[in-house]
């Protein structure tokens, strides 16, 4: 046990970038056109509402917690931000302030109730992800907003450029926000003194109380930040899809945990990192872009996606269970 | 010059007087061991040094000449103190310098200085001369090596008194050797160290004065060169237990159990023995020389790569502990805790697990009326102290608690009974019960093996004594044919 | 007599009794006798057990320490199985041939859901992965799988026998609520009159402690997942013959309501504790609430916010208590200083 890989953090990493490189390797070799930066961007810009969640749901997994409200979270912040912008002709800023501010609010809501009312947290968050989804159906009656701004549409792409062929290229307001989301979630855990409380957090509660970290402020902020994270997002999302359902985000809350999970964040706390996060959820777009430029059927795309799911889980409880062969009665 | 002075401390929770009306200093750069039972205040003692509880009103507490009221964990901590509690509050997940410079992470604004982290904790580290590899995970590391990385941060805070509580429970001799160097290097460096034990320790070793308290009463501090462990136990119990050897006829014509030439790579080699009915026989060595390991493959949970296991003479393969059970084997784990007792759960079903398959009727429904019987009686037979059946098992006493567990394992009509360390957090009152509960077992015919680190207890509850080292029997004694210093030689030779 | 009652009732019980009472008494000037009029009966009768049958698989493995996200995505697999097998039937088919494909569909949709079950269990049990990433999975795996097959497709018309599972009633009890009650007795059984469901529930607290006593927890595992499945599929038949139509997709927001309904019903969501009983009084609960918003014109919406606020509010009670607990005790006269515990 003692000489087993140090550091402890490659395996996860290691095996799932070899994965993802395999598959990389196979699909350009049968489709020349999976590497194309169009295909490549393409890619981003679909998984850039999940890729966003998986950020911030990481923050929260290493903490030895689990949100599931954030899916509820997003759809009140969207729709309230472009209602208002729909109605005061407000703009960007104001609506990045109205989404950023209700998923804030509604983070703290969770932070303020996992802290206190002493049950799991994905109860707590099962909860709350019903009382926010049901208030936003009765209020909005399930209606969609169906016409948003002009400016909305024109999104905030950098970069512009057109090849020989007339093909445009931009780096998309998705694509700069999930670099963006990944990058900060990045250093907040590894450079600031609140992303090593969340990992000290997660790797031994009552430890960290001891030495005098308030646990119940570092909730709420991780809490909060989930919530924020999923404020934004969602604008993200919206602008991506160029609709505003109320009905559109919930359900897919399972998705994005099976993400961060497939990357190596541990639902007991203590451990993930951003670059598997990354690598799980790369594995799983290039897996379902993979079977769309080969053409399989895309009803058979969540049957892959659960089948990487299961085989993922099942190699990672081997590595666990190997790493329990040493002290005996436990295998 | 004293480093610490309590005057008047007392604490009351609820109706229970947890302290009254302690005494207590402690000198700059002493070694000072406080001893005393499980609920005897120690730890109520700690938590108002290192300000995690307040004392009743009254109290003075004198740091360095400064007297307080009460302390809060910030001033005590600024004042010097720091404890190491026996789970170590250790991070796992993070690095070796990470945890030893942890405090270095206050205050949630500001960015993490990797470069400064690693010095504090070399620095810390070169303090007291210890060398770990700073980017070590925690979970990597022996228990031993984390205890380093936990009195490393003590130092990294500054420590002028460490209050370790229990620090050796999970050493073995060569590690706990290591760890008296350091406490001498410690006080070398006018740092108080105070031991907190509930029973004789190897600490006593280097300690200058003992305090002893019971019932939250100081009954004295005393010199440490006048204690022993006789004196020790007399004072922390109340009274005296004394012991004789066994010298007791056995008839050892047919073992029950009987082991040839058992090996597990890395584990245990070339194991034998025989084990005969009415028999109590010990086997003892330190942590880690590969006992647990053994009994594990004797109750089939431990496959062995080669020799044989005979029950009654005839070659059994135990693919798990079912088979094992089947045959009439029992095993009482060391982890009480976790492994042998569903805490939360009612005593009757505790009672009951092993034997739930013969409870049922033909419908295959459990016959509520003989589990209830089953569960009266060995309460009755067992003296088992309770409430009612259906109170958690968890609110039992630590020896009541061993006592379900036994009785859970005797339901199942053993041969052979293994008890991994039975005494393991109970009472000096309830090691005796435990120990004449056996005895009386044995008298009935059943064969025991009990396995434990405490010298005393299995030479004077044994009659006859294996010694393993590193995985391999060296030794056999008569329990009455051996003195108690030369069996102490034997396993640690 | 009030310890009996709470022993033989259980605390968790008597609570949602309380909050029945209180429920109806609040909600009755509103909707006046409405609510309890046969119609509104027969339509909660009718409206329950979908929820409750998926509520009480979701109950299994919650008590022994686990959780079964794949519930749904089994229970619309057992219907799309039975589907196929009722629509390879020849057309025109009768009497007892008919008869015979209508139990070879209700076996085909039982089987697989087995299979399901075998799945998660083997996963959970023998590989030792934790229930939550198994089960997410299997989830996506199952709807997948069922997608995948039927293109994501409505199957619909069966025949009137599948029907009467989910619109038909005997002597007057609408044959749902009666699968639910004959389930939910069976379970109740199950779990607290057999060694099976003893093992369960002692699983739910400590895995560890029940191996070391010579169970075989892995084996046990196992029939527990398949037990959940088997539940599941009954869930599915009753959602098919109610909708008289079978997809990969139909109830999946039920999926979380399941857990706030056992953890409102006293189920440790830990494991180890919880009673049926509980289970069936929240779900009677959880209806009203859904009724009388419609009764009172509210959006059925609405009732998943009640829902959850209720979940809320009851541990927002229990957490306060606990804080407060300790200041009562010592505003109380001066207690006599327990006995210290006997050996």
């Amino acid at each position: 046990m003692r000489n087993a890989s140090r550091g402890g953090r490659a395996p996860q990493e290691l095996w799932l970038g070899l994965v993802v490189l395999g598959m990389v390797v196979v699909l350009t070799a049968l489709r020349p056109n999976f590497l194309s930066v169009q295909n490549i961007l393409e890619m981003m810009n679909a998984t850039a509402f999940n890729g966003i969640l998986v950020s911030g749901l990481l923050i929260v997994l290493i903490a030895g917690g689990i949100d599931i409200s954030f899916a509820a979270v997003a759809s009140v912040a969207q729709y309230a931000a472009l209602t208002v912008a729909n109605a005061t002709g407000a703009g960007w800023g104001e609506i990045v302030a109205i989404a950023g501010g209700i998923g804030l609010g509604l983070g703290l809501l969770n932070g303020v109730l996992v802290s206190t009312l002493g049950i799991a947290s994905i109860i707590v968050t099962i909860a709350t992800q019903s009382v926010i989804y049901g208030i936003l159906l009765t209020v909005t009656r399930g209606q969609d907003i169906f016409t948003l701004p002009a400016w909305f549409g024109d999104g905030v792409d950098l970069f512009v450029t057109t090849d020989a062929k007339g093909n445009v290229y931009a780096i998309s307001l998705q694509i700069w926000a999930l670099v963006l989301a990944f990058a900060s979630a990045w250093f907040l855990l590894n450079r600031t003194h609140f992303g090593r409380q969340v990992f000290a957090l997660g790797g031994n509660p009552e430890a960290a109380r001891r030495v005098g970290f308030g646990t119940t402020r570092l909730n709420l902020l991780v809490y909060g930040y989930m919530g924020l994270v999923a404020g934004l997002a969602s604008l993200v999302q919206a602008q991506y899809t160029q609709s505003v359902s109320p009905t559109a985000l919930v359900g897919r809350e399972l998705e994005v945990v099976a993400a961060a999970v497939l990357g190596g964040a541990s639902l007991d706390g203590g451990h993930g990192s951003v670059l598997g996060a990354i690598l799980g959820l790369a594995l799983v777009v290039i897996m379902k872009n993979g079977l769309a430029l080969l053409g399989v059927s895309s009803y058979w795309t969540d049957f892959f996606t659960g089948l990487v799911i299961v085989a993922a889980v099942a190699g990672m409880a081997a590595r666990a269970r190997r790493r329990w062969h040493d002290s005996p009665g436990l295998a | 010059m004293m480093f610490l002075e309590m005057r008047g401390v007392s604490k009351r929770f609820g109706g229970v007087q947890a302290l009254s009306n302690l005494d207590f200093d402690l000198a700059r750069g002493e070694i000072h061991c406080l001893v005393g039972g499980n609920g005897s205040g120690k730890s109520t003692m700690i938590k108002i040094i290192s300000g995690v509880q307040d004392p009743d009103p009254g109290a003075r507490i004198t740091v360095e000449g400064r007297e307080h009221a009460r302390l809060t964990p910030v001033e005590s901590s600024a004042l010097g103190v720091q404890v190491i509690y026996q789970d170590l509050s250790l991070f796992p997940n993070l690095t070796v310098a990470e945890n030893i410079a942890i405090a270095q992470h206050r205050g949630l604004t500001g960015l993490v200085k990797r470069k400064r982290m690693r010095e504090v904790a070399e620095a810390a580290m070169r303090r007291i001369g210890v060398a770990l590899d700073l980017d070590e995970r925690v979970s990597h590391l022996s228990i031993a090596n984390r205890q380093l990385v936990a009195i490393c941060r003590a130092i990294a805070a500054d420590a002028k008194l460490v209050i370790m509580d229990e620090p050796t429970a999970s050493l073995t001799r060569h590690e706990v050797d290591a760890l008296l160097a350091l406490t001498l290097e410690l006080k070398r460096r006018d740092i108080s160290v105070l031991f907190v034990s509930h029973r004789f320790d190897e600490v006593l070793e280097i300690a200058e004065r003992v305090t002893v308290i019971r019932d939250g009463v100081k009954l004295g501090t005393y010199d440490a060169k006048d204690m022993t462990e006789q004196r020790l136990a007399v004072l922390m119990s109340g009274q005296s237990f004394t012991y004789e050897t066994r010298d007791r006829a056995v008839a050892r014509e047919r073992p029950v159990l009987a082991v040839e030439g058992l090996c597990k790579a890395g584990e245990y080699q070339d194991v034998g023995f025989a084990l005969y009915p009415g028999e109590i026989l010990g086997l003892t060595g330190l942590l880690g020389a590969g006992r647990t390991e053994l009994a594990l493959s004797l109750f089939g949970m431990n496959a062995p790569d080669a020799g044989t296991i005979r029950i009654d003479g005839e070659a059994v393969t135990f693919r798990s502990n079912r088979d094992a059970i089947a045959r009439g084997i029992a095993y009482v784990p060391e982890d009480r805790l976790s492994l042998s007792l569903v805490l939360e759960q009612s005593i009757g079903a505790n009672v009951t697990v092993t034997v739930l398959d013969t409870l049922k009727d033909r419908l295959g429904l459990l016959r509520r009326r003989r589990e209830a019987g089953l569960i009266r009686d060995w309460i009755r037979d067992l003296a088992i102290k309770i409430g009612t059946p259906d109170d958690p098992v968890r609110t039992l006493s630590g020896g009541n608690q061993q006592r379900v567990v036994i009785a859970k394992w005797l339901a199942t009509k053993p041969r052979v009974l293994i008890l991994d360390s039975p005494t393991v957090g109970v009472d000096l009152h309830g090691k005796d019960g435990i120990y004449a509960l056996v005895k009386e077992l044995a008298a009935q015919g059943l064969a025991v093996i009990m396995i434990s680190d405490e010298i005393p207890e299995v030479l004077y509850h044994c009659d006859r004594i294996l010694v393993m080292r590193e995985g391999r029997l060296t030794g056999e004694v008569m329990a009455h044919h051996v003195a108690e210093p030369d069996l102490r030689r034997m396993v640690h030779a | 007599m009030p310890d009996i009652l709470l022993r033989t009732v259980g605390r968790t019980n008597l609570r949602l009794l309380a909050l029945l009472a209180v429920l109806c008494l609040a909600v009755a000037p509103l909707v006046g006798d409405r609510l309890f009029a046969p119609a509104g009966l027969r339509s909660m009768a009718y409206q329950l057990p979908e929820l409750g049958l998926l509520s009480l698989a979701m109950m299994v493995t919650l008590l022994s320490g686990g959780l079964d996200l794949s519930i749904i995505a089994t229970a619309n697999l057992a219907a799309l199985a039975a589907a196929a097998v009722l629509k390879a039937a020849p057309d025109g088919a009768g009497g007892a041939l008919l008869l015979a494909y209508e139990a070879g569909a209700l076996v085909a949709g039982l089987a697989a859901a087995a299979l399901v079950g075998l799945l998660n269990g083997t996963l959970i049990g023998y590989l030792r992965v934790s229930p939550i990433l198994a089960t997410l999975g299997t989830m996506t795996l199952v709807k997948g799988l069922a997608i995948g097959l039927t293109r994501g497709s409505v199957v619909s018309d069966f025949p009137p026998a599948i029907l009467f599972l989910g619109s038909g009633s005997v002597i007057g009890v609408p044959t749902p609520l009666l699968l639910f009650g004959l389930v939910a007795l069976a379970l109740g059984i199950l779990l607290t009159r057999t060694p099976f469901g003893v093992v369960l529930t002692l699983m739910g607290s400590n895995q560890q402690a029940v191996r070391f006593s010579g169970i075989d927890t892995r084996a046990a595992l196992l029939r527990i997942y398949v037990l959940t499945s088997l539940v599941a599929a009954i869930a599915g038949f009753v959602m098919m013959a109610r909708f008289n139509s079978a997809n990969a997709a139909y109830g999946e927001s039920y999926l979380l309501v399941t857990i706030l309904a056992c953890v409102l019903g006293g189920i440790s969501p830990t494991g180890g504790f919880g009673r049926v009983g509980g289970l069936v009084l929240a779900l009677v609960v959880l209806q009203l609430i859904s009724t009388a918003c419609v009764l009172l014109d509210f959006s059925q919406f609405l009732t998943l916010a009640v829902w959850g606020g209720i979940l809320l509010s009851v541990s927002l009670i229990a957490a306060v208590r606990d804080q407060l607990r300790p200041l009562l005790a010592g505003l109380r006269a001066p207690v006599l200083r327990p006995a210290p515990p006997q050996v």
